[in-house]
């Protein structure tokens, strides 16, 4: 215990003295885009709060309780814990795996009460604990070297294996982003990331022989979405038409007319931006990528100002993967990437999205809490 | 601290050119951003004005399921329900007020759709009640202009004019179970119905029939302004089944003189199924609407199994009408002939072990026509050692027995005819001549349905065509089954042989014969057949020993059950019978009777001289 040698920010903190710690800007740009979620979802109702607006607020003021408490845990602590929750993750997701093939159908879920948790959520977010972890206390000449990559992909990899089998195609993709995001910043070197890229791209062929048909369908479509305006193009199509519609300042509150005519599937979850492109232009949707990428950049922020490794690369990973989600999302609404059935997260209606987005920004605010905090470099 | 530095640094470098890959991953939706809603903002406005068009699906109308007649024994009932939309209602727990001073409606209706209003977007509408009398429908009607948000709607109930008479031939429908419900949009229609079991089941895509489309201009606020176009759905096809409906009902009440029982009835010569009823039974009509979880548990849970087809999936060993077939595998085996005789004492000695006879005073000597018009076991234990069970097997397998005919039913069930091969590969053991004699006279491992019974008769007695049963006619003019048994090959067996056993079945019905007592005294009628009682116990070595337990001591479920099988008339034999009584104790007090009821009862409506034909 010598060895944690303490810092004046993070050992004897009063909880008054963390709150005073905590990135409140953030926190209130999070709080104003479940606003806007919630706005989005009372609309996509046909103007009532229920069923899903009323269920949404609920469930974002249970997971900010979460966040403010993740928030004030004391980051040695989540430092020491983290093969443990990795650890469990990967049984949690063996054993939806178990459970799901008993139940005969796609059980992705365990329940917890208030709402469901997917373990492939967890995942995200413990992947990106443990590489941090790995990486804490690697030299840099270590992180260089071609053999030290072995435990990272093993640390990505298990989880992937886990998730895509479920089969969640587009949070194991999401997984290995982040993951090789996080691997590029701790310092591997760069010519291994073109061989990567190229490698990848010469497996594609391979890769598409491997696709469920209705994830060939959905790539087809998005290649050539007037192919089939009526099938599986339909939705990209009615996106883009109710996106376009929406025009400079937008049809109004209430007023989206590709979305209350039910010309919008899923309008409530997947193409929630599109219901608010809709109703307020170009105004509002440039303005709600304003307010993700302010929070994204916060995410950036706090990570520089760490400084433990730890921490840095924890706060780094999270952050990627949040904006990895927003990226998709949207090019996916406008046409630009296939439709993958990713969340816009914070705004679209799901329990489980909600929950783990929340604890990954618990986990970065504990970051800029204890962006001082001294951790053992060995194991 | 010099390292630490470095890999800052390094951190830093890195995390830019990840950040700037962002940077213009963002810049790009950016860019898309304003090029749809700026650029081409207008042609999108214009495709959106234009994207008022609607479609919806209009369920098809389920087919009709007839019988041989035209009778109908699966109809439609038009099914009135009142709807509520919570969005144009603008209170919505008021309006259902409203509507409960006009029409009875359940406090728990109330509630029921009050929930559901809250669980789907308000331009969804919620049932609050179905099946409403024609007076109701009116009252409703007449109110409407009070009753913000209601509509009244016409959908469909299945009906089973028969009710339980039919129940396991027609079968009954049901909602979607999730499972289905991904691939055709026509199945996820809010309270659409397939087929769960028989010929419900079996042919549920021919009665289904197609959807149709209609499409609908909405104005702004989405509510349907005029119809643009209509694709009227298909109905599903007629259905025309080879059931005498009225001979079947009274096949029914007559099995309900017994606690658990079962018939068939059918064609020598065409295979198509006059009756097929299991008793007791249920009524279909209680599943249209969605039963009681009580009512489903208590048919589910009854001994009895009211709920399965006993006439086509319940395996009982076949006693001694399994003889026909021991006998005409010894005739064809050139063993034995009409003339080779046994003298019965009332047991059969093999080895050590010794094989009683029903009859334990024995027969005296007997021929294969005596031996079947009184039933005597120690003949066929006899014979057994003479030919073996392969042959018995054999000759089993070429009349029907031991698999599925592919029957218009679902439920069907193959039933077992053991032998050697069976022993040594299944069971992992060696055959013991002792099972041939038990098998000889139908128990031990040997199982039949009452359709295989039934089928294995008619082919001994049209002079050896190897005919199935079958039930569904047509489609509309479409034939299924109807065609089944024209090219239906020979089976291999001597004329004369065939007409031995046939006297033998006759004889059955004589002075003398095991149901002498059931015979049809009525003028120019006639039936053969052969009795059959199967033993659910064994009696043991002490208990005969001590003198056997009479049957009626017994509990109802360790009693013989009792089995006939016959046909009529004996000339130019038409129609083929099989009756099983569950432990009804013995074949000739219990099942011959009914049989005899069933044959006189099917000559004098003679269903086969209907053809049946399609309808276009």
């Amino acid at each position: 215990m010598s060895l944690f040698q303490s810092h004046i920010h993070s050992d004897d903190m009063s909880i008054l003295g963390r709150l005073r710690q905590l990135a409140w800007g953030q926190i209130i740009l999070i709080c104003v885009l479940a606003c806007i979620g919630f706005l989005c979802l009372y609309s996509a109702a046909g103007g009532t709060i229920d069923p899903w607006a009323s269920a949404q607020i609920i469930r974002f003021l249970f997971s900010l309780g979460l966040l403010l408490g993740i928030a004030l845990l004391d980051i040695r602590l989540i430092f020491r814990s983290v093969w443990v929750l990795y650890g469990g993750t990967l049984i949690l997701l063996l054993l939806v795996d178990v459970i799901g093939h008993v139940g005969m159908g796609a059980q992705r879920w365990l329940d917890l009460g208030i709402m469901k948790l997917q373990p492939s959520e967890l995942a995200k977010v413990t992947t990106v604990m443990a590489l941090a972890r790995y990486y804490h206390g690697k030299e840099l000449a270590d992180v260089r070297k071609i053999k030290n990559l072995l435990v990272p992909s093993i640390i990505i990899l298990m989880p992937v294996g886990l998730v895509v089998t479920q089969p969640d195609l587009g949070t194991g993709m999401a997984i290995i982003f982040a993951g090789t995001a996080m691997l590029f910043v701790a310092g591997v070197p760069y010519w291994l990331f073109i061989v990567g890229i190229l490698g990848a791209a010469g497996a594609v062929p391979i890769a598409w022989q491997f696709l469920l048909d209705y994830q060939k369908n959905r790539v087809l479509t998005f290649l050539n979405p007037e192919s089939d305006p009526l099938g599986a193009g339909f939705h990209i199509t009615q996106s883009k038409i109710a996106l376009g519609s929406g025009g400079f300042s937008g049809k109004g509150f209430l007023e989206g007319t590709q979305s209350h005519l039910n010309f919008l599937p899923e309008k409530h979850t997947d193409f929630i931006f599109t219901l608010w492109a809709e109703e307020w232009g170009f105004l509002g949707s440039i303005g709600l990528l304003t307010l993700l990428s302010l929070i994204i950049l916060y995410g950036y922020w706090i990570a520089f100002r760490c400084r433990n490794h730890f921490a840095r690369l924890l706060a780094f990973g999270l952050t990627v993967n949040f904006s990895i989600y927003v990226i998709v999302n949207i090019g996916m609404v406008m046409g630009l990437l296939p439709v993958v059935g990713i969340p816009l997260p914070l705004m679209s209606y799901g329990g489980t999205a909600m929950l783990t987005v929340m604890m990954a920004f618990g986990l970065i605010q504990s970051c800029n809490v204890h962006r001082d905090a001294k951790l053992p470099r060995s194991l | 601290m010099d390292r630490d530095q470095e890999k800052v640094d390094s951190f830093a470098r890195r995390a830019f050119v990840v950040g700037g890959l962002q940077g213009i991953g963002v810049s790009i939706l950016g860019w898309r951003l304003s090029w749809l809603q700026l650029v081409e903002g207008e042609r999108y406005t214009t495709l959106a004005e234009n994207n008022r068009i609607n479609v919806r699906i209009i369920p098809p109308s389920r087919g009709q399921i007839v019988d041989r007649y035209g009778v109908p024994l699966a109809t439609n009932l038009q099914n009135f329900q009142v709807i509520v939309t919570p969005e144009q209602s603008e209170n919505l727990e008021k309006t259902l007020r409203d509507l409960q001073s006009v029409i009875t409606v359940d406090e728990r209706d109330i509630a029921k759709a009050i929930k559901m209003a809250k669980r789907s977007p308000s331009y969804v509408p919620v049932e609050v009640r179905d099946n409403l009398a024609w007076e109701e429908v009116s009252k409703v009607e007449l109110a409407l202009p009070h009753l913000p948000g209601v509509t009244i709607q016409a959908g469909e109930l299945r009906s089973y004019p028969y009710k339980d008479s039919t129940a396991h031939i027609v079968g009954y429908v049901g909602r979607v179970s999730d499972v289905g419900k991904m691939k055709d949009s026509l199945l996820s229609l809010p309270g659409f119905q397939v087929g769960k079991s028989a010929i419900e089941k079996k042919n549920d895509l021919d009665l289904r029939g197609k959807p149709g489309r209609a499409e609908m201009e909405v104005n702004v606020h989405g509510r349907p302004v005029r119809q643009l176009g209509i694709q009227p759905p298909v109905p599903g096809a007629r259905l025309i089944l080879s059931i005498d409906a009225e001979f079947q009902r009274f096949v029914q009440q007559r099995l309900a003189t017994e606690r658990s029982a079962s018939a068939v009835v059918m064609d020598v010569e065409t295979g198509e199924v006059y009756a097929c009823v299991s008793h007791p039974s249920f009524d279909p009509n209680a599943f249209s609407g969605g039963i009681s979880a009580m009512d489903w548990e208590q048919l589910r849970d009854d001994p009895t199994l009211p709920l399965n087809n006993k006439a086509i999936n319940g395996v009982y060993p076949p006693g001694s009408t399994f003889k026909i077939v021991t006998a005409l595998a010894g005739l064809e085996s050139g063993l034995i002939n009409g003339s080779w005789t046994v003298t019965c004492p009332g047991h059969f000695d093999l080895g050590k072990s010794r094989f009683h006879c029903w009859k334990s005073g024995g027969h005296g000597t007997v021929n294969v026509v005596t031996a079947l018009a009184h039933s005597c076991d120690t003949y066929f234990y006899k014979l057994a050692t003479v030919i073996g069970i392969d042959r018995i097997a054999d000759m089993a397998r070429r009349l029907g027995l031991g698999s599925v005919y592919g029957f218009d039913l679902p439920e069907e069930k193959p039933g077992l005819i053991p032998d050697v091969k069976w022993k040594r590969e299944v069971k992992n053991d060696i055959w013991h001549p002792g099972e041939s004699l038990v098998s000889a006279i139908g128990q031990g491992a040997v199982e039949t349905t009452p359709l295989q019974l039934a089928t294995m008769l008619s082919r001994v007695v049209n002079g050896g065509k190897a005919i199935s049963p079958w039930l569904a006619g047509y489609a509309n003019e479409i034939p299924l089954s109807i065609n089944l048994n024209a090219n239906a090959p020979k089976i291999d067996i001597k004329s004369s042989n065939l007409a031995l056993v046939r006297r033998g079945m006759e004889a059955v019905m004589e002075q003398g014969g095991t149901a002498y007592g059931s015979r049809i005294t009525e003028e120019g009628m006639t039936m053969g057949g052969k009795t059959g009682t199967s033993q659910v116990r064994r009696i043991s070595m002490a208990e005969r020993a001590s003198g056997v337990r009479r049957q009626e001591d017994l509990p109802w479920h360790l009693r013989h059950h009792a089995l006939f099988i016959g046909y009529a008339p004996t000339d130019t034999p038409k129609y083929a019978c099989c009756v099983v009584v569950e432990h009804g104790i013995g074949g000739s007090a219990a099942a011959a009777p009914i049989a005899r009821d069933l044959l006189l009862e099917v000559q004098k409506r003679d269903p086969k001289s209907r053809k049946l034909e399609g309808t276009s």
